[in-house]
Formats: structure tokens, sequence, C-alpha cells
């Protein structure tokens, strides 16, 4: 995946947890801005308001 | 990977992050087994699993930085002893895969584990105690009243064995007390692949006297570095699929939002026996594949996924179902603090 099987042993070990490092920052700021935009509809949806 | 297992994935993501997010623990433990259940080999399922809680605990740890609850003296103490127990616990790992004993020394370590916290919340949560969670609303600068240090964390302060650190809350120890609880820690998480959070957090606050607020953000910074290594360690062997973590972090970092926001809004009290029971049926589900291995039932198997799924899904929807309630509810008051 992502085409990092053709790197070595431990570069490729480093690009693993890079790549999940990326997308856990990526992750927390586009949820992040989701939440803003969205989520006082959602509240006042659910609220009944 | 087709796209069934994709969206069981995220969704399993999804339910997990709900509870990472409102107990602050229990953001990995379901990974591993169920894993295991659907026949990935040890080696994927711990650093699959390990490679879960670095993606979660980065977003946790980013979270909690503003709050000021995150003590860098002891944090990077901590994870020079997690380091050394990590690779212990993974060294450990690799020699029981070539006795080909590792899946079961794993699960019957899981469900002795689970078990015994599972069963140690529920007590807690029927007795109205303060066991199995973590306080949200808590300040991270205020300093340590004595009466709320622990009986045996002060008896291990009064060893002063040097050097001697100072920790945030005015709390004094011995670094070797810090490095030992932190090697202990790491042999668990590298043999289990867990954070180790559910471990660490209540070990800072009852060995070592760490006050609470401090204990979970200082945890969550280490786990983001000793899932980091983990995981590093466990990819240099081809164990980590990013098929599995990508779309698990997906979810979990969505449920992670949705959980955390129902901390302001609902009783964590009301919550805590279901995780208690969540953790005994944890530890049912992988008692109950290991039956199947040795009775040569694979349908067991089924029952076990169906115990873990059922068990996440149980609490995740009292969490959920408790908040919307209390939205409902002409009183609420919660709502302006909700993330």
């Amino acid at each position: 995946m992502f085409g990092i099987e053709t790197l070595g042993g431990n570069v490729q070990a480093a690009a693993l947890v890079g790549i999940v490092l990326v997308e856990a920052m990526v992750l927390y700021v586009g949820y992040g801005a989701l939440t803003a935009a969205v989520g006082p509809s959602v509240r006042k949806a659910i609220g009944g308001e | 990977m087709s796209a069934g297992m994709l969206a069981l994935f995220v969704a399993f993501g999804v339910l997990i992050g709900i509870l990472f997010g409102f107990f602050g623990m229990g953001g990995s433990f379901l990974v591993t087994p169920a894993l295991l259940v659907m026949g990935y080999p040890s080696r994927v399922a711990v650093g699959s699993g390990l490679a879960f809680v670095f993606g979660t605990s980065v977003i946790a740890t980013l979270k909690h930085r503003d709050l000021g609850q995150v003590d860098y003296k002891l944090g990077i103490s901590m994870i020079i002893g997690t380091t050394v127990g990590l690779e212990v616990g993974k060294e450990i790992v690799l020699y029981l895969e070539e006795l080909g004993l590792a899946g079961n020394i794993i699960s019957v370590t899981y469900v002795l584990l689970l078990g015994g916290i599972g069963l140690f919340v529920t007590y807690e949560a029927l007795k109205g105690g303060d066991g199995g969670g973590v306080s949200h609303d808590v300040d991270g600068d205020a300093d340590v009243d004595a009466d709320d240090i622990p009986e045996l964390a002060k008896k291990i302060q009064s060893y002063s064995l040097p050097p001697m650190i100072t920790l945030r809350g005015g709390v004094k120890v011995s670094l070797w007390m810090i490095l030992l609880v932190a090697f202990a820690t790491g042999l668990l998480s590298g043999f289990l692949g867990v954070g180790g959070g559910f471990i660490r957090m209540p070990a800072l606050f009852y060995l070592i006297g760490v006050p609470v607020p401090i204990a979970v953000g200082t945890d969550l910074f280490e786990i983001m570095f000793s899932g980091g290594i983990g995981s590093f360690l466990y990819a240099q062997s081809g164990g980590v699929d990013l098929s599995i973590v990508a779309p698990l972090l997906a979810g979990s970092a969505l449920g992670a939002r949705v959980g955390s926001a129902a901390t302001s809004i609902v009783n964590e009290d009301e919550i805590k026996i279901y995780f208690g029971l969540m953790l005994l049926l944890g530890a049912l589900a992988v008692a109950v594949r290991q039956a199947g291995n040795y009775l040569g039932m694979g349908v067991l198997d089924y029952v076990s996924l169906a115990l873990i799924l059922g068990s996440a899904l149980m609490v995740s929807g009292a969490v959920l179902y408790s908040a919307v309630k209390s939205m409902r509810a002409p009183s609420a008051t919660g709502s302006s603090t909700a993330d």
C-alpha cells in the first residue's frame, strides 16, 4: 500500500509509522473542522430545538 | 480488502473511539483480540493494534496538550523504562510465535487481565466507588492534598533512592520507581499490543501518587511514544497492516469526538457498570475462542467475535442513548461545553 513495499526494512517501518502519524493529524484537523461546522446544527436537531 | 471488511473496520473504529473519548481509556484492548479472532497472525494482530494505539493517542494528546495535563519530565522518564519493556515484550511474542504458543498465551493473559480489571470496575461501580474511570473536568495545576495520595504510593514515595525527581503537583519520587513501573507496563504493551493506558494510568496514581488528571495526560503523551516505538518494532517484521489500521483510525477519530462531547452531558457513573461488563465480555470472548481452538469447534470463533462486537456496541449505544436522553431533557445544561 502507498508503494512503500519497495523500501528497505527500517525505512519501510518508519514510513508506516509516519503514515499513521500523518493520518492521525489529518483526522484531528479534519474532524475538528467538521465538528465546528456541523456540531451546533446536530446538537440542535438532537435536542429537538 | 473487500468493501464489507473496510466498512466493518471503520464501524468498529467508531465504537472504540466513542469508548476512548468517553472513558479516556479502553481504546485498544478490543482490537488485538478481534484481529486474533478474525484469523490474523499474532504478529499482525499485535503490531496493527499498537499502530492503531499510536494514531489514537496522537489525536488524544493533541487535545490534552492545551489542558496543561502533561508532565514532560515524568513522561520522558516513563518512555525510557517503557522502551526497554516493549523490546522485551516483543522478543517474548516472537519467541512464543516460534514455539507456536503465542496465540494461546496472549489470549490467556488477556482473559486474566481483562477479567480481573472488569471484575474490579464492576465491583466499584456497584459499590458506588470511583474505580475504573477517569475524571474529565479537573485542574491539572493544583497541588496534591496528602489525603488524596494512596497509601501504597506514600510508601513508594518514602523510598528516597537517588536520583529523586519532583513532579507536577509537588510529588517527589525516586526515578528508579518510575522506571520500574514504566518497564512493567511497557512489557505488557509489547506483549499484548495494547497502549497500556488502562494499566499505566492507575499505576501512576496508585503506585507513584501522581494526581489523576496529570496521570491521564502524561499517560496519553507516553502512549504516543510507546505506541510509535512498538509499531516501528513490529513494522520491521511485517506486523503492521495499514489496510487494518487506516480504516480503524478513521472511525475511531470520529467516535472519539462524539465520546468526548458526551462526557459533558452524561453522568459517567450511569455508564461505568456497562464498561466493567464490557471488559468481562471481552475476557469471555477470548476464552470462548480458545475453547473453540481446543475443541476444534470453528463456530465458537464467530460466537467470540459476536461477543466482542456486541459488548462494544452495547456500551457505545448506552453512552449515545444517555447523551441523547440528557440533551432532550428540559433541564439539559451541558451542551454549551460539549466538544
